[in-house]
């Protein structure tokens, strides 16, 4: 083909591609348009709260904006030398606690200091009470005040931690989402007794597989069984599949208590028939047993779906051709079926993965203490610990977990192997 | 005949039925010889796609017996078999490139990775599709697909192939090509082949003999010559190539030759072939390319009175639609010659047909 030294144009004379432009603006405004008002809800109720949550994993604006003056005097001291800092980060700090004071704001930086140092928030309300009475003119010099207010304020840890929130960002809910801490010689590990998240992000992720893993066997011969059945039979079957859907979730999980329990129904049946003694009933909840058995349940139809969509569009002439060439039932199902299944093991895998990750009703009713997921810690800092801050960098943590490992599903088995239907 | 006794595939008795009220195939006796290319011919339900599964073994017979090289192979399991077969839409592996769906029957039998190479390799030469061996099914073009389907189906040297309408998807022009083709691999290579088709002018290309189905029972076979010049009932006679039907009564009966009155009144001569007898009712068959449109009665020829209704003009040949004894779809083909008597629509003229070309058959309402 030659390459043309004149742009096409169109019959009145413009180029063609600038008349196709303007014939398809109508229908991309057009398009636009249709999507707009979900597009709109989804940033205002979807995107922005969530990237609202992630900016709070970093943001510490708190300590900067309560003590101004205190921070900027800090700057000065050397956090290595064990001294306390001089008479003039004391005066600052008389100064911004007395406007804190009066705005009442020192009660949350307390609140907000204790997540890292306990008993920060006590001296902060405490001192917040005497100040109120200082003068601020005639009452210096404010360092030997304070050390008799409290003698907490003569601790160079709390200095020190002063010192290392002053910035407007940090990285310490993330070091404290992996159970790290900062202190004024770097990155340190926390105390064993103090280790939880690192564990807690562990145990999601081994029971979300195993919960994959359950759904797996359990649908797979179930899809295979529903896709190789005429369309009436099956159609009706997979109104039993979605039977679960009609019930709420919460009563679903609530069932699975009233089987589990150690008084409940699996046990009294296994005493009944004399498997199990009366004194040995097994633990089957507030347990990771408990919580695998119930999130399978749960998130069966969402592996059943997927491998009955692909399954039902694979010609069960591929496995008579097999056949016809030599292959045994196992050979075929493995060499040829199976293979043209995986983009429904995929799809299934990566959906039931993907909830069981960041699943939280279920685990918090049947979990107990050994069954629990991350994101029963998140609610729990989001809803009674106030922490926002750790909750979202916990929150964020998990969010790239999933990323990571949805990358890495792409780089090993390929996203194009994915099909729902 | 194989060792001058059994044939090489024999169905004995064969019923089978899949809701234990109706049978789709009604007692089936069929004997197919070694190196035979034999076609199933029928419209659809007619019980042929069924009795090719039964002889692959993914359907079992309901009665009667399969016999392949002299053993029964009704209790044998299709892998088993050692039947190529080449399915509808071919059902190549679509996760597998050309030459791994070539190499499968050869790897599955545990042949070595060598031998397998060279099969292989030797398959594709044999329909031209060397250079393809890396692509997977997906990026070939129907007839490419089809071409490896075929290979499929003959790289482990199977005596017997069976293929399900494996031209059905193609258009015309490749279709008629692949014809051809199937053809010379089956004279070269003297495998048994089944086929299976609703196409009849595939069936008539390709087989040495053709079985016609419908109803779940053969109605004739016989070759392709036999079948189309001497139909044994009006089915065959209907369904294989162009057809004119009258219909009347048998008035007398003399050796094999019928006089037939015909519904509209006129009497005519016919080959008595398969009728009731005299007083029963029978279908006249006659050819549309043996019939002649004359002005005047011809001598030695059975003469009606018929209309012409309509002419298409088609190069070779003409067209030309009749009312001949009632019966308005009666189709003439005039061969395109020098003297074209003028045919036009309206006129009242003549048709003919030697006696013998006029097959008095079974009644059968048009």
């Amino acid at each position: 083909m030659s390459e043309r030294a004149q742009p096409l144009l169109a019959a009145d004379g413009t180029p063609l591609k600038r008349s196709i432009e303007r014939s398809l603006r109508r229908q991309k405004i057009e398009a636009f348009l249709l999507v707009a008002p979900l597009l709109a809800f989804v940033l205002v109720t979807f995107v922005a709260p969530i990237a609202d949550m992630l900016f709070r994993s970093v943001e510490n604006q708190i300590v900067a904006q309560t003590l101004p003056a205190t921070t900027d005097a800090l700057k000065e001291w050397n956090p290595d030398v064990s001294a306390l800092p001089d008479e003039a980060v004391f005066a600052a700090l008389a100064v911004d606690m007395k406007a804190a004071v009066k705005s009442k704001t020192h009660t949350r930086l307390g609140s907000r200091l204790n997540y890292e140092k306990t008993g920060v928030a006590s001296l902060f309300r405490k001192s917040g009470r005497r100040i109120k009475k200082w003068d601020l003119a005639g009452d210096a010099p404010f360092k030997d005040k304070f050390l008799d207010l409290d003698k907490k304020w003569g601790d160079p840890q709390l200095w020190q931690l002063l010192k290392l929130y002053s910035p407007v960002y940090t990285s310490g809910y993330f070091l404290n989402a992996v159970d790290l801490k900062k202190t004024p010689d770097g990155v340190e590990p926390r105390a064993e007794s103090e280790q939880i998240y690192i564990l807690l992000f562990q145990r999601t992720l081994f029971m979300s597989l195993a919960i994959t893993l359950m759904c797996l066997l359990l649908g797979y011969p179930i899809a295979f069984l529903l896709s190789h059945l005429p369309m009436r039979t099956s159609n009706l079957l997979m109104i039993l599949v979605l039977l679960p859907f009609w019930t709420s979730l919460l009563v679903r999980t609530s069932a699975w208590k009233v089987l589990l329990q150690q008084e409940g129904v699996i046990n009294d049946v296994l005493v009944t028939i004399g498997l199990l003694g009366d004194s040995d009933r097994l633990q089957l909840i507030n347990n990771q047993t408990g919580t695998i058995v119930a999130m399978t349940h749960i998130l069966l139809p969402f592996m059943i779906l997927p491998l009955y969509s692909v399954m039902r569009t694979i010609p069960p002439s591929y496995v008579r051709a097999a056949k016809s060439l030599g292959a045994n039932d196992v050979t075929a199902f493995a060499k040829v079926y199976f293979p043209q299944s995986v983009p429904g093991i995929g799809a299934g895998s990566i959906l039931v993965f993907i909830l069981a990750i960041g699943y939280y009703i279920t685990p918090e009713l049947v979990g107990g203490t050994t069954g629990t997921f991350i994101s029963n810690r998140i609610a729990y800092h989001i809803s009674s610990s106030l922490n926002w801050g750790l909750a979202a960098a916990l929150g964020s943590i998990l969010l790239i977990a999933v990323l990571v490992l949805y990358y890495a599903y792409d780089r090993i088995v390929g996203i194009d192997n994915v099909k729902l239907g | 005949m194989l060792d001058g006794t059994n044939p090489f595939v024999r169905f004995r008795n064969v019923q089978k039925s899949y809701d234990g009220e109706t049978l789709v195939v009604k007692n089936l006796n069929l004997d197919i010889e070694a190196g035979e290319f034999v076609t199933m011919l029928g419209p659809s339900g007619s019980g042929k796609t069924t009795c090719l599964m039964m002889l692959a073994g993914f359907e079992t017979a309901t009665h009667g017996e399969i016999e392949l090289g002299g053993k029964p192979i009704n209790n044998i399991p299709p892998h088993k078999r050692g039947i190529g077969m080449v399915f509808q839409n071919y059902a190549l592996f679509p996760h597998m490139t050309v030459s791994e769906n070539l190499a499968f029957p050869l790897k599955v039998r545990g042949m070595s990775a060598g031998d397998v190479q060279e099969k292989v390799k030797r398959a594709l030469d044999m329909v031209q599709m060397r250079a393809f061996g890396d692509r997977k099914p997906a990026q070939l073009s129907g007839g490419q697909q089809q071409r490896i389907a075929l290979a499929r189906a003959l790289v482990f040297e199977p005596e017997l192939v069976l293929m399900d309408e494996p031209l059905g998807a193609l258009d015309k022009q490749l279709r008629e090509h692949m014809q051809y083709e199937i053809k010379h691999i089956h004279e070269n290579l003297g495998v048994t082949v089944v086929y299976v088709t609703h196409d009849q002018s595939e069936a008539l290309t390709m087989s040495n003999r053709i079985a016609v189905f419908d109803d779940g029972v053969i109605q004739q076979l016989d070759d392709p010559v036999t079948l189309y010049e001497k139909p044994e009932n009006s089915f065959v006679a209907q369904f294989i190539g162009e057809n004119n039907t009258l219909t009347g009564t048998v008035e007398a009966l003399s050796k094999n030759v019928a006089t037939v009155k015909l519904e509209a009144g006129d009497t005519v001569k016919a080959l008595a072939v398969n009728t009731d007898g005299k007083g029963g009712r029978t279908s006249l068959s006659i050819r549309p390319e043996r019939c002649v449109v004359s002005p005047k009665k011809v001598a030695g020829l059975s003469m009606l009175k018929g209309r012409i209704e309509e002419l298409i003009y088609l190069g070779d040949h003409i067209r030309c639609r009749m009312n001949v004894a009632g019966n308005d779809e009666f189709i003439v083909k005039v061969p395109n010659t020098a003297d074209q008597l003028g045919l036009e629509i309206g006129t009242e003229t003549h048709v003919g047909w030697q006696t013998d070309d006029c097959r008095a058959l079974d009644f059968k309402q048009v």
